[in-house]
């Protein structure tokens, strides 16, 4: 039902939330030594999401370690500037997203009202 | 820990290793050019190491401050017959703290603080649209 009316939405907003927690874990280690910085692979975990995969297992198959511009002497490779871009990407992308749910809802519920 | 570790955990345990970072250089600064009668006595400049933390269930990962340890330095003699804790050939030992180094340490602790306030500000936003939404 919730799949019908939310569309794809529904499981890019939960893939979306959960980069947000991998990125964050990244900024986190920025100072861990051998930490190796990971990303979801959004498309790749949607895909999963949608052919009927849990959400905890689409987005850990989905799951890349990042490959560093410059690595660091002591194995980090976690680099600000593109975590920081991923961010604000993942960022601008959940609130589009959460956009489009938000269009979904009022038209249902103006349909409801029968406005 | 009772429950699932959320992005504030991570955030929280991040800019609390960042803190123990920056007490480490700021005890540094603070010790520079101290002065010990010997050797064994002279201060060791503080080093906290951090070690990731991997919390299985959610695939979330935070930092935690693995222990803070003495650096492996030797302290610096320095001749002063005059200064009332010189040995007998007149030395003192002075701690081998690099103020550029602990201002760098410094900076970076900040910098990295400051970007972990800023995912946590964003993501915190977004969470907030999420729950007014109706």
């Amino acid at each position: 039902m919730s799949q019908g009316l939310f569309g794809i939405h529904g499981a890019a907003l939960e893939v979306r939330a959960q980069r947000m927690g991998m990125l964050g874990s990244n900024i986190a280690n920025a100072a861990t030594p051998g930490y190796k910085a990971r990303d979801i692979d959004f498309a790749a975990a949607l895909q999963a999401r949608l052919g009927g995969a849990d959400a905890d297992v689409a987005a850990g198959s989905a799951v890349r370690y990042r490959v560093p511009v410059m690595p660091s002497l002591d194995g980090n490779t976690v680099e600000m500037a593109v975590e920081q871009t991923a961010v604000a990407e993942n960022a601008v992308a959940y609130s589009a997203t959460l956009d489009f749910l938000r269009g979904r809802i009022d038209k249902v519920t103006r349909a409801l009202r029968g406005e | 820990m009772s429950g699932g570790m959320t992005l504030f955990d991570v955030a929280q345990r991040a800019m609390s290793a960042q803190l123990v970072r920056m007490n480490a250089a700021a005890s540094n600064l603070a010790n520079a050019g101290s002065v010990a009668r010997s050797e064994g006595e002279a201060y060791r400049p503080l080093r906290p190491v951090f070690a990731e933390q991997l919390d299985q269930a959610t695939g979330l990962s935070t930092v935690r401050v693995d222990g803070v340890h003495r650096a492996d330095v030797t302290p610096t003699r320095v001749h002063d017959p005059d200064h009332p804790l010189a040995d007998e050939n007149g030395d003192v030992w002075t701690a081998p703290v690099d103020e550029n180094a602990e201002m760098v340490e410094m900076l970076e602790a900040s910098r990295q603080y400051r970007n972990m306030v800023e995912a946590l500000s964003t993501a915190k936003q977004l969470m907030l649209e999420t729950m007014r939404m109706k």
